[in-house]
């Protein structure tokens, strides 16, 4: 037992310091911006990121475990895991909303898409020239995604679309999106769903952002009217939808909740307790602050230490076990609780936000967001059903709508 | 990264589940909770002819002079099946504080017999309800001499050596204190079985009065030398947890996968599936941080006393919840005396205290949190 690289490991380890260090800056203050991000994606300095995305491509660096000549070079898992470790200590632009396209859109195009739109698509994708979002979930159609209602109608060579959907990450700066449709209300809900790939700039597009509980901006509203796709934008059979989304789907989680909360942790709260007086002398000193900090600690550990496991399989070529699915579960809702912690310490001056608030408002920060990180990307209830399901073999729930026609199905407003 | 046991470690694992699943079933857990005896003597017979006890003791002293990893995944299969045998107190306790602490002398005179399954031993802290501290113990060892009582010593029944942290001077505080080794069935040692939760661990309470007894290291050194034993046996503990935890589990999707109500099996209902989830969520963290204290132990990491207080509250908040959780989810069934549910349940919180509450550990983690200047 060790936390060493094997030897490859470590060449590439050094192979890709050389490379970071002749590139770009070392980062100099600890920094984690994923609840920025979530908060409001406009935020992103997106000529920075583009430029980075782009001198990462054309290296290799980009999308290390694709084919060379395709923004990768046919590296492994873990190399993709080493780099990004070695790219976290660097000054550079990884905030752009390249994820979402490149963890789950353009995977889905390469594995539906044919060989035109693969030449067309992925190179500019990868280098940062063309943003993808996904554009699954809808008002009627969130954790149950194939409840979803935009209507895609076949016209001669073409399809007419018209519809809504929601909580699009990225929409508005994307220049391309996967779409899933429903092309035939008279089957069951999962047998009538269509995917398509659209340009997001048509005029029959329309993206406005929503304005979150917390205040930020990160996700959309897209709306469809009569915008018109080729039926060569389909992706996978007529009707096969479900199953091509379950491609991208399966990529999703691999992609979102691998934060760990905007760095809002144990640590954080021992910070702010070393500052503060309470009752009966200081916060660090008080009982009940330190057993709540024990009990976070183990959490965190514990949830670096499954990483860790999953990264000794990936070393050694393994499939990583099901205990990966256990960390947005633990994050999100640790997030929660540390962070109403946190302001229960900070007292009456707790209700303050941003830079006026103790320690610059972060637990504020994290308390606003940290019911949106329980819900984004699988909500806790789903994921609770992924882990029941999926690792301990136990029953699916009971779907009343299973069989039924789409269009003959209970459905509320 | 290299974040798991050996392929030699898993088969011995696999070696040590298979011999359990055949010789100690929950029947034998119940055998012992009946009859009085503490501790399964055939079994304790066998798993001492297999050498598990001698794991991480050195060759030179009859050890097999395996390591830590390999005493950990052991300890893990012991844990699953409940064993009750006096296992942890013999060799996570009584031998490791030898090693750590004794002679020379001390290792060939104790350490051998402990291997071979001649002798069992355990170590013997509280004296009163409330936390063991420097100031509860006024056992006495002067002279070569102990007097004073000692309660709730986990097999203190069956024992027939204990290490005993008592006082060898005025001073109050850790300074004060010091180790002897004693032969519970020397004169001047009285001692009488206690009623306790977990009737498949028998406690005992010891009363000593001018017994002779050794010095186990230097007197002053009692609390530190304690300290570290218990850092190291919360880690080997940790995974005894996290194997019960895991039987918990196992029991209960077992059950759930059988049992309709309303029509319907009772784990397709999403209470019961979520429950189940979070017990693998638990269990999941617990492994992940007793395995980082077993590359602690087994390197002597510097990081050791944070890794053992993670893993003990990991993993007593784990075997907890699966323990608990398991009869809830049996329902009545679960409650009942011929169910084996509760030997889960009362294990768990056997192992949750005997080495000292949740609460006393999540000090140390702090404390070590605190002086690592996080």
């Amino acid at each position: 037992m060790d936390f060493e690289d094997n030897a490859q490991e470590a060449a590439f380890r050094a192979e890709a310091q050389k490379w970071l260090s002749a590139h770009a800056k070392p980062r100099r203050k600890r920094e984690d911006r994923d609840l920025e991000e979530m908060e409001n994606g406009a935020s992103v300095d997106m000529a920075a990121s583009k430029a980075w995305q782009k001198e990462k491509a054309k290296a290799g660096y980009a999308r290390i475990t694709w084919p060379k000549g395709m923004g990768g070079m046919g590296g492994t898992p873990m190399q993709s895991i080493i780099f990004g470790q070695e790219e976290s200590k660097f000054d550079v632009a990884t905030g752009g909303p390249f994820a979402i396209g490149l963890g789950m859109c353009i995977p889905t195009l390469m594995a539906y898409g044919n060989e035109e739109a693969k030449k067309r698509y992925v190179w500019p994708a990868v280098q940062g020239d063309e943003i993808w979002c996904q554009l699954f979930s809808e008002p009627a159609g969130g954790s149950d995604v194939a409840g979803l209602r935009t209507k895609a109608e076949k016209d001669g060579d073409e399809w007419v679309i018209n519809g809504q959907k929601i909580w699009t990450t990225g929409a508005q700066f994307s220049d391309y999106g996967i779409l899933l449709t429903r092309t035939d209300p008279n089957v069951p809900k999962h047998k009538g769903l269509t995917m398509f790939y659209i340009d997001m700039h048509d005029p029959a597009v329309e993206v406005r952002p929503i304005k979150q509980a917390s205040g930020g901006s990160g996700f959309n509203e897209v709306f469809f009217t009569n915008l018109r796709v080729k039926d060569s934008q389909r992706l996978g059979e007529v009707g096969q939808g479900w199953q091509v989304a379950l491609t991208t789907l399966m990529h999703e989680r691999l992609a979102v909740g691998g934060g760990q909360g905007g760095g809002i942790d144990s640590k954080e709260l021992m910070r702010l307790a070393r500052t503060l007086e309470l009752e009966d002398g200081p916060a660090l000193k008080n009982a009940s602050v330190r057993e709540k900090i024990a009990d976070w600690y183990v959490r965190e550990a514990g949830l670096k230490y499954t990483t860790y496991r999953t990264m000794t399989a990936l070393s050694q070529g393994k499939q990583p076990g099901p205990e990966a699915s256990i960390a947005k579960i633990v994050v999100a809702s640790k997030l929660q609780d540390v962070s109403a912690f946190a302001t229960e310490l900070e007292g009456e001056t707790g209700v303050l936000q941003g830079p006026d608030a103790p320690a610059h408002g972060m637990f504020q920060m994290g308390w606003l967001s940290a019911p949106g990180l329980r819900i984004a990307g699988g909500t806790d209830e789903i994921l609770r059903n992924i882990i029941a399901e999926r690792v301990l073999g136990l029953p699916q729930d009971i779907r009343v709508d299973k069989d039924v026609p789409f269009n003959k199905a209970p459905a509320g407003r | 990264m290299n974040f798991d046991f050996s392929d030699d470690q898993k088969m011995l694992r696999d070696q040590a589940h298979k011999f359990l699943s055949e010789k100690c079933t929950t029947k034998t857990v119940r055998k012992v909770f009946t009859s009085g005896d503490g501790y399964d003597k055939a079994l304790w017979k066998q798993i001492a002819e297999m050498g598990w006890l001698g794991t991480a003791i050195p060759e030179e002293f009859g050890g097999l002079g395996l390591g830590y990893l390999e005493l950990c995944v052991i300890a893990e299969e012991l844990g699953r099946a409940l064993a009750p045998v006096p296992f942890s107190s013999t060799v996570y306790l009584f031998a490791e504080a030898i090693l750590a602490a004794g002679t020379d002398e001390q290792k060939k005179k104790y350490l051998p017999k402990v291997a071979s399954g001649e002798l069992i031993g355990t170590f013997a802290r509280a004296e009163g309800a409330g936390a063991v501290t420097p100031k509860s113990i006024r056992t006495t060892f002067k002279g070569g001499k102990l007097s004073g009582k000692k309660i709730a010593v986990v097999d203190g029944a069956s024992a027939d050596f204990a290490i005993v942290l008592a006082r060898s001077s005025d001073d109050a505080g850790e300074r004060g204190t010091a180790l002897a080794i004693v032969d519970l069935k020397g004169s001047g040692v009285k001692r009488a079985a206690e009623e306790s939760i977990d009737p498949s661990r028998k406690h005992a309470v010891i009363e000593f009065d001018n017994a002779s007894a050794e010095a186990l290291g230097k007197a002053g050194d009692g609390w530190s030398i304690a300290a570290n034993v218990l850092n190291r046996a919360a880690i080997m503990t940790a995974f005894e947890q996290v194997g019960g935890s895991d039987s918990c589990l196992a029991m209960a999707k077992d059950y759930a996968m059988q049992r309709y109500a309303f029509g319907r099996l009772i784990a397709s209902y999403q209470a019961i599936k979520h429950k189940l989830a979070d017990m693998y969520v638990n269990t999941e963290l617990a492994r992940s941080n007793a395995y980082y204290g077993a590359w602690a132990l087994s390197t002597n990491a510097r990081e050791l006393p944070l890794a053992a207080a993670a893993a003990r509250v990991s993993a007593t908040q784990a075997f907890d919840y699966a323990s608990k959780e398991n009869i809830q989810t049996h329902g009545g069934i679960g409650f009942t005396w011929e169910a084996d549910c509760h030997f889960y349940y009362k294990r768990s919180r056997e192992l949750g205290l005997s080495l000292g509450p949740q609460r006393t550990w999540k000090e140390k983690l702090v404390s070590e949190l605190e002086a690592s200047n996080v």
